[in-house]
């Protein structure tokens, strides 16, 4: 077993692992934070994105080891106790959530999106959004939430 | 407003965007799906699949898996009931192999450990001894005389004699004089189609969480779309008293009717029975796609006579589907949809369910109909092209109509096939400029809908506000849509309402979600059950009052006299009667049990434009707009998104997804890198118009929406396409190495 010291979500964690452990299921199963989601285990679909050191991965290609000494951001740090992300907000009155499987890591991926590129056209929307797989809307709703969003938070700044 | 009521207007919460009860779990990551839950002392269990396609279980050794430590315990089909029959033998067949292994991926054994790590080393571990049997995974080559049998006397008595034993049902319908049909047309296109089996492909892969004592007294979460089948289904697998084995419903990630079996389920019960631990078992995708139900391929042949004018003088249709080693390909519902938009006097369609080397098929979103589509929609255009019709009008002039007979039976009640048609005609995508390259395609496409068994309590709170329970599992939103029928009927803001997806031990028998059947049927009994409510509120107004129950009307959350006859009272609100209501009667709970078999039919209309890039076969969708019928919409936001998830999965179905065997007849394509779904940068914004012709089954003109969306794209694309690249491709997917095939074809053959 490793010992891992990470920061998740901002709080200082740490947890023992099987060398062979992803960090998807260190997450999961060691620390209960189960919003992160297994749709394929293999990188394709990105139900289990979030961020280490700022940077978007799918925790299921990165082994838990690896989180030692860095810094992880999953979707239960996306809300400021009760006030969802503008994100949240937006998949929620856009109705861009049907089964809300692939939402968490979604909401990841876009999130990160907007850091990078305050003003992402459709088109940069759906190639950065390519990862992440969604069976249920089409994208349709989801596109438009993230394009609305960027709007948004241009306005606000 | 009496009891049975219809309602067409005047809403003020039905019809609203109101946003999801369950939303802000969802986007929080709390909420719970198949494998999100634990339980103290949990094992984590792996299955032992079949490598092969068709083989004899000659031995299975578990002792070194038995040896690893972490270990607790390993089921074959020895700890599974025994003497099962009919469908539920099919059931465990598929659930853990017997005798023999059907098709790769087949589960033989299973294995419970302390840790996920060591239940999949020791998986590893179990060694199977098979003896290999010739295989067979194509439809047309399994009803072929030299194919192998996959089993012996699986065909019912329905099967033509002489045909192959692995056909195993056959279907009939039609009516009027097919022959003198052909014989009034002006022209008769015949041609042949193939669509390969494609999955459901749900994010989230199927998952529990098993708990089965001595006592035979057990307790099971899983995602899946009907918990009440579960229940029953396990019970039958296992040996237990169906009431005494609990099944909740987790959220679902996704199920499109591949949801509607159980695979796992009966295992980690097994494996719990026998290690006397919670058990989670959670497939793996490759899982996912080797053995659960992905749908159906099918070889069709469509002939259709159409006059110069554009009338079809006659229409037939063959279909032969296949369906994995079990029973159950859904070829009568393909022969059925197949001419259903059609108004016919000459129609006569044929099927045939083949067993082959592969797994069983499960329904997916409106199972059989949008390959039927595929066929005959594509001879119909084939059809106005050699005309020179339009191909809107066409399908106008023999659009089927209330009162007409439909091509399987039936006379339709009130439809609105029409009103999508000339939706669609007007709507500017129909008139818009197309790009060099670029070709436009139609469709329509039909599904059934369904009632089913379904089971509603609504309980008011001492507050005023109502709990509803309803059995039917939420996959795409229903729990808002459940809240909004029930806040119209009680007169009180939706936000007043908490809906609970109840398990097996708290509501009436409720059927899966499936059939479209959720806002129609779990909705008029919403419906009833909150207006079975209201009539207990109007009764103590009216006791309060010392008038008659009848001289007591509901209005916007409360009881008033039905007139100046009634006597003069003040209104007495909701909150006011439920404050009061143990010291007036006792709790108010209203409940509707039935079966409801007024689901209305729906129909759609879909326009696609496709650009087909002739040097690579690339396809790439441009442009979608989706019309289709939804009776009334209860949340408009959640019926476009049926609207567009439906053509997504179409899109996908129609140009790149397929279950590749090899010539060994393992499946080769079982991640998602390889079995390539639609992502964002593939797809354009798909347009939606909600056309509302009311179901006068419904309260309130529901039709359920689900399905009927998946039913014309694979055919609109195909139309599409063919316009573009200016060749008819006759076969599903329409992926580059195809369409590359069918240009070089046509130059080489003219």
């Amino acid at each position: 077993m490793i010992h891992v010291n990470t920061k998740i979500n901002g709080d200082d964690v740490e947890f023992l692992c099987d060398p062979r452990e992803t960090l998807l299921d260190a997450l999961r199963d060691k620390l209960g934070l189960t919003g992160s989601k297994e749709g394929c285990g293999t990188g394709d679909c990105g139900a289990c994105s979030v961020t280490m050191d700022g940077r978007l991965v799918c925790s299921c290609l990165v082994l838990g080891a690896e989180a030692d000494g860095k810094e992880i951001g999953t979707v239960e740090g996306m809300a400021e106790g009760e006030n969802l992300h503008i994100l949240q907000e937006k998949f929620i009155e856009h109705a861009a959530l049907q089964c809300g499987i692939c939402t968490p890591g979604i909401l990841v991926a876009t999130k990160s999106l907007l850091e990078k590129h305050p003003e992402p056209t459709e088109t940069q929307v759906r190639y950065w959004l390519a990862g992440n797989l969604c069976r249920c809307t089409g994208y349709d709703k989801i596109i438009r939430a993230v394009m609305e969003t960027a709007a948004d938070l241009r306005k606000a700044s | 407003m009496a009891f049975d009521d219809t309602k067409t207007e005047d809403f003020k919460v039905v019809g609203q965007r109101v946003k999801r009860p369950d939303g802000v779990d969802k986007v929080t990551g709390k909420a719970k799906f198949g494998a999100d839950a634990v339980a103290p002392g949990m094992l984590f269990a792996a299955i032992v699949r079949s490598p092969h396609a068709h083989a004899r279980i000659v031995k299975i050794d578990t002792s070194k898996a038995e040896a690893l430590s972490g270990v607790k315990g390993i089921v074959t089909r020895a700890d599974f009931a025994t003497g099962l029959t009919g469908g539920d033998l099919d059931v465990l067949e598929n659930v853990m192999a017997g005798e023999k292994a059907l098709y790769d991926g087949h589960a033989v054994a299973a294995v419970a450990a302390t840790s996920q790590l060591i239940a999949r080393d020791a998986a590893k571990l179990v060694e199977v001894e098979y003896e290999v049997l010739p295989h067979v995974t194509d439809v047309d080559k399994a009803m072929a005389a030299d194919a192998p049998v996959i089993r012996e006397g699986a065909a019912d008595q329905s099967v033509p004699e002489g045909m192959h034993a692995n056909v195993v049902r056959y279907h009939e319908s039609g009516h009027g004089d097919i022959e003198a049909g052909f014989a009034e047309a002006d022209l008769v296109v015949e041609d042949s189609f193939k669509t390969e089996a494609t999955h459901q492909g749900y994010i989230e892969p199927h998952a529990c969480l098993a708990q089965l004592g001595g006592d035979n007294k057990g307790e099971l979460w899983c995602c899946t779309q009907g918990h009440w089948n579960v229940q029953k289904l396990c019970a039958a697998m296992l040996g237990l008293e169906t009431s005494q084995l609990r099944v909740t419903a987790s959220e679902i990630g996704g199920g499109f009717g591949g949801k509607t079996a159980v695979f796992i389920e009966p295992v980690a019960l097994a494996l719990s029975r026998k290690t006397s631990r919670p058990v989670k078992l959670v497939m793996s995708r490759s899982e996912v796609f080797r053995a659960t139900g992905p749908t159906a391929s099918t070889s069709m042949d469509i002939k259709i006579g159409m006059k110069k004018d554009g009338t079809i003088t006659a229409g037939q249709g063959t279909f032969r589907l296949q369906g994995g080693a079990f029973p159950g390909a859904p070829m009568e519902f393909t022969a059925m949809c197949a001419f259903a938009p059609y108004n016919l006097q000459n129609v006569k369609q044929v099927g045939y369910d083949v067993m082959a080397n592969r797994p069983k098929q499960a329904a997916y979103r409106a199972p059989g109909s949008p390959m039927a589509a595929f066929a005959v929609e594509s001879v119909i255009d084939e059809l106005c092209k050699k005309l020179g019709l339009d191909p809107i009008e066409v399908r106008l002039k023999n659009a089927s109509k209330q009162g007409t007979k439909a091509s399987f039976g039936p006379t339709w009640d009130r439809i609105g096939l029409v009103e999508t048609l000339e939706a669609a005609q007007s709507h500017p995508h129909y008139s818009a400029p197309l790009k060099e390259g670029q070709g436009r395609g139609i469709s329509c496409g039909f599904w059934f809908n369904h009632g089913g068994e379904t089971s509603v309590t609504l309980a008011l709170s001492e507050d005023g506000t109502a709990q509803l329970s309803v059995g039917t599992p939420d996959i795409g939103g229903s729990r808002a849509s459940m809240a909004q029928m029930a806040a119209e009927e009680l007169g009180i803001p939706y936000e007043n309402i908490r809906t609970t997806i109840a398990d097996t031990a708290t509501l009436g028998y409720n059927e899966v979600s499936h059939g479209s059947r959720v806002t129609y049927a779990s909705g008029l009994a919403t419906i009833k059950a909150a207006r079975a409510a209201v009539k207990i509120l109007c009764a103590r107004a009216a006791a309060k009052w010392g008038i008659d129950e009848d001289a007591v009307v509901w209005e916007n959350g409360c009881a008033k006299p039905s007139g100046p006859n009634a006597g003069e009272f003040d209104p007495l609100p909701i909150d006011k009667l439920t404050r009061s209501m143990g010291r007036t009667g006792g709790p108010i709970v209203g409940h509707f049990e039935a079966t409801p078999e007024g689901a209305g039919v729906s129909f759609a209309t879909h326009i696609v434009d496709a650009e087909v890039d002739k040097e690579t076969g690339q396809t790439k969708v441009v442009r979608y707009t989706v019309v289709q019928d939804a009776g009334k919409a209860i949340n408009p936001a959640y019926v476009e998104g049926q609207f567009q998830g439906g053509a997504a999965q179409g899109i996908g179905w129609a140009l790149n997804e397929e279950y590749i065997y090899g010539e060994d007849g393992r499946l080769q394509n079982s991640v998602f890198l390889d079995y390539r779904i639609p992502v964002a940068s593939d797809l354009p914004m798909i347009d939606t118009v909600i056309v509302e012709v009311p179901n006068p089954g419904h309260p309130y003109g529901v039709r359920g929406v689900g399905e009927t969306s998946i039913c014309p794209p694979l055919a609109a694309i195909a139309n599409a396409v063919s316009n573009a690249a200016g060749v008819r491709l006759k076969e599903l997917p329409m992926s580059p190495p195809r369409i590359l095939a069918a240009l070089e074809d046509q130059a080489n053959n003219g």
